[in-house]
């Protein structure tokens, strides 16, 4: 199938999705990431990759940390950063997706982030400016409905190639509501992709999608089997919505079954790491005591998260 | 006037004939087919060699999108693309806006229909007022007004109670009811096929068993009510296996399905083509084998365009935010010559399924050609190829999955009650 993201030398056009990118442009962007940390250190922590360039934050979706670590990642590349919070109602008031893209193609936009509540939305844009022959303007995914957040799952994959070195070892487990979690689905293909021999899903039926299994991974009802021998544990966040109605009784029950407990998480290898995308629900996904506890790496994933964003935004500048 | 349509391979499903014969036509009438009528003279002559004749197509499911939706087409545009597509009868559904639930709203679908004079329009009736699923419509009154059938459109009905109601009533006047088989809660929200490819894009999901639920209801129904029920649009491998099993049993059903589901799946949805919103959601690759296999072996009574013509504004949007639906009168008879070609079937298996079939199913005497029949021929160049693309088309909606699509069978000349409203 056609990889909308790639240009036609196979170089990275737009970051839309993990499924179906290369592992070696991958690589690239977690290799490049590595010095951006370390810029994040310094006094001066600026480097001028994209001194010019205007970078649009579009989130149609509500988001602060996603949102605030972009524009982070843009400024400490020099770029201009414009934030826009359109919200939900922007298409009530008459303008479309589109027609709001066209515009800020008119104030000279070099790179849109693009958050929206609907699967495929960044791709929609993608290809809008391709037929417009705009494909010079670059789109990056900043989360699109239940279908994919590849930076937060490039992020994920520097976390764990930070602690664990290789992938091809490697037993994750991703605990918690899979249907909703564009997280889980990007992290899935980027695990996948980088041979990891051994990804699991662990949830109640209500909370996994049919044929979860064709994306390569192996599914665990029971928490307690499905953490043993782990190296990685991700736990999903659950959205309050989600904690009481057809899909779970309640946030008390979710956490008996689902949540991630000391005692749980003895389970896994003695030297696991627990990760989460954030924002944390303590007590309904994750306990407080493996939060801030020792094989917590949350904060240092916010940390990564800035510095792949840095190179996953000058990867695409300088295609 | 009298017009003789010479030397074509004249194909007539309903009555098993295929051979080269010239189609005698007069008084809006077939006259004779191979030799003239006594004392014949033409007054005008239609070279058919080295094409088919054959009886106007006929289309269960084509929304004409009148009345209220005429931004996106009008009548004139969408019966310009019928003929142009070689169909001359069309059945419409009711989900106008407002609804087709009232006598005077289909006497005027009717009367525009008639005054256009190009094809004949087949108004389906809605089943309950407002397509509301609460009140049955006055369906005696309805039906005098010109409803053929009467149906829930794509608002499947949530109350058992009031579906019940509807079929006995319907049953009780012979009326026939049209009914797409879906739970309406399976279904809430969804819009592709609960399987792989709606997973990885993280796309709301249909089951394919809010389809087989759906139809175990309504037959208990049939069986307690006798009505006569056509199920619209199939879409799964369990579907089929479920009808069979009812016609089998002796139920009085009958069954479609969109060409859309004859030739694509999920996976043509590839990176969320949003041509591909349909309702029915394209289901898996199993699903398609089976609705084809169901369509050769007669499970699957007819293929139906389910024309929907959608403006562009509605389709660029991300994929569950845009409007389903498709155009597809033009496309309906090249694409059945597909089917047939790829499933070795002969080109009069693959007109019985959207001439004969159809006919069958509205209880008309249409779909043939002996001597007689109303003169709704449709004469096209089996072979003749062509691409798919926005200026090729006569509707007024332009977005189809087969957009780019090279296809052969091209329409030259359509005939209704014996005179030609299309040529090319």
């Amino acid at each position: 199938m056609h990889n909308p993201q790639l240009n036609a030398d196979g170089e990275l056009q737009h970051l839309l999705t993990l499924e179906g990118l290369p592992s070696e442009i991958i690589g690239r962007v977690l290799d490049t990431a590595v010095p951006f940390v370390s810029i994040a250190e310094r006094d001066v922590k600026k480097v001028p990759l994209l001194r010019g360039k205007t970078v649009f934050n579009l989130f149609f979706e509500n988001s602060t940390r996603t949102r605030t670590t972009f524009e982070i990642a843009a400024k400490r590349l020099s770029a201009d950063v414009i934030n826009l919070n359109i919200g939900v109602s922007s298409t009530t008031k008459g303008e479309t997706l589109l027609d709001t893209i066209d515009n800020l193609v008119a104030m000279n936009a070099d790179m849109f982030i693009v958050r929206h509540g609907q699967s495929g939305a960044p791709h929609l844009i993608a290809q809008h400016l391709s037929a417009t022959h705009r494909s010079h303007i670059h789109v990056v995914n900043a989360g699109d409905g239940r279908h994919g957040h590849p930076t937060q799952g490039l992020l994920d994959l520097f976390t764990i190639r930070h602690y664990k070195r290789d992938f091809r070892e490697l037993t994750v487990a991703i605990v918690g509501d899979v249907l909703h979690s564009r997280v889980a689905r990007s992290l899935i293909h980027g695990l996948t992709t980088l041979g990891t021999p051994e990804v699991r899903v662990i949830g109640p039926q209500t909370l996994l999608p049919t044929a979860v299994e064709a994306l390569g991974v192996h599914v665990f009802h029971d928490m307690r089997r499905g953490l043993a021998g782990c190296d990685v544990v991700v736990m999903l966040r659950l959205q309050s919505e989600r904690m009481k109605g057809s899909l779970l009784p309640s946030a008390g029950e979710f956490f008996k079954h689902y949540g991630l407990t000391v005692e749980k998480l003895k389970l896994a290898k003695p030297d696991a790491i627990v990760m989460h995308p954030g924002p944390m629900n303590r007590g309904v996904e994750i306990d407080s005591a493996v939060a801030d506890g020792t094989h917590s790496v949350i904060l240092p994933q916010v940390t990564f998260g800035i510095a792949v964003r840095m190179a996953v935004m000058s990867i695409l500048a300088g295609n | 006037m009298k017009i003789e349509i010479r030397n074509g391979r004249l194909i007539d499903p309903m009555h098993g004939v295929d051979r080269k014969a010239s189609l005698y036509v007069a008084a809006g009438k077939v006259a004779a087919v191979g030799e003239p009528p006594a004392g014949w003279h033409a007054n005008r002559v239609l070279d058919a060699a080295g094409l088919v004749v054959c009886p106007g197509l006929i289309d269960l499911s084509a929304r004409l999108r009148e009345p209220g939706f005429e931004y996106k087409a009008t009548l004139e545009s969408e019966v310009a693309a019928a003929i142009a597509g070689g169909v001359t009868s069309l059945a419409c559904p009711p989900d106008t806006d407002p609804p087709l639930d009232e006598p005077g709203l289909v006497e005027m679908l009717k009367h525009r229909a008639r005054s256009l004079n190009q094809a004949h329009v087949y108004p389906i009736g809605a089943l309950t007022v407002g397509l509301k699923g609460d009140t049955i419509t006055e369906m005696g009154e309805l039906a005098h007004a010109g409803c053929i059938a009467f149906s829930q459109a794509d608002a499947a009905l949530a109350d058992t109670q009031v579906l019940l109601r509807a079929l006995q009533y319907a049953a009780t006047f012979g009326y026939r009811v049209w009914l797409r088989p879906q739970d309406i809660h399976l279904a809430r929200g969804g819009v592709a096929h609960d399987g792989e490819v709606a997973t990885r894009l993280g796309l709301p999901a249909i089951p394919a068993f809010a389809e087989t639920i759906a139809l175990d209801t309504i037959f208990e129904l049939v069986r307690a009510t006798g009505v006569r029920v056509h199920l619209a649009r199939l879409s799964t491998h369990d579907g089929v296996v479920r009808v069979r099993a009812a016609k089998k049993a002796g139920l009085p059903v009958t069954c479609d399905v969109a060409i859309h589901h004859v030739h694509l799946c999920d996976v043509d949805i590839g990176w969320f083509n949003a041509h591909c919103h349909l309702i029915p959601p394209l289901r898996g690759t199993r699903d398609r084998a089976a609705l084809r296999a169901g369509l050769v072996d007669g499970t699957v009574d007819l293929i139906c365009s389910d024309h929907t013509p959608v403006d562009d504004d509605a389709k660029q949007l991300p994929f569950a935010e845009a409007e389903p639906g498709a155009t597809a009168l033009e496309l309906l008879l090249p694409l059945t010559l597909k089917w047939a070609r790829e499933e070795k079937l002969p080109l009069s298996a693959a007109l019985d399924r959207i001439t004969a079939a159809p006919a069958r199913v509205l209880g008309l005497d249409a779909g043939h050609l002996a001597p007689g029949a109303d003169a709704d021929v449709c004469v096209f160049d089996p072979e003749l190829h062509w691409v798919v693309e926005p200026s090729a088309l006569r509707s007024q909606g332009k977005n189809t999955p087969f957009l780019g699509l090279e296809l052969s069978g091209k329409v030259r000349y359509t005939l209704v009650g014996g005179q030609v409203v299309h040529e090319a």
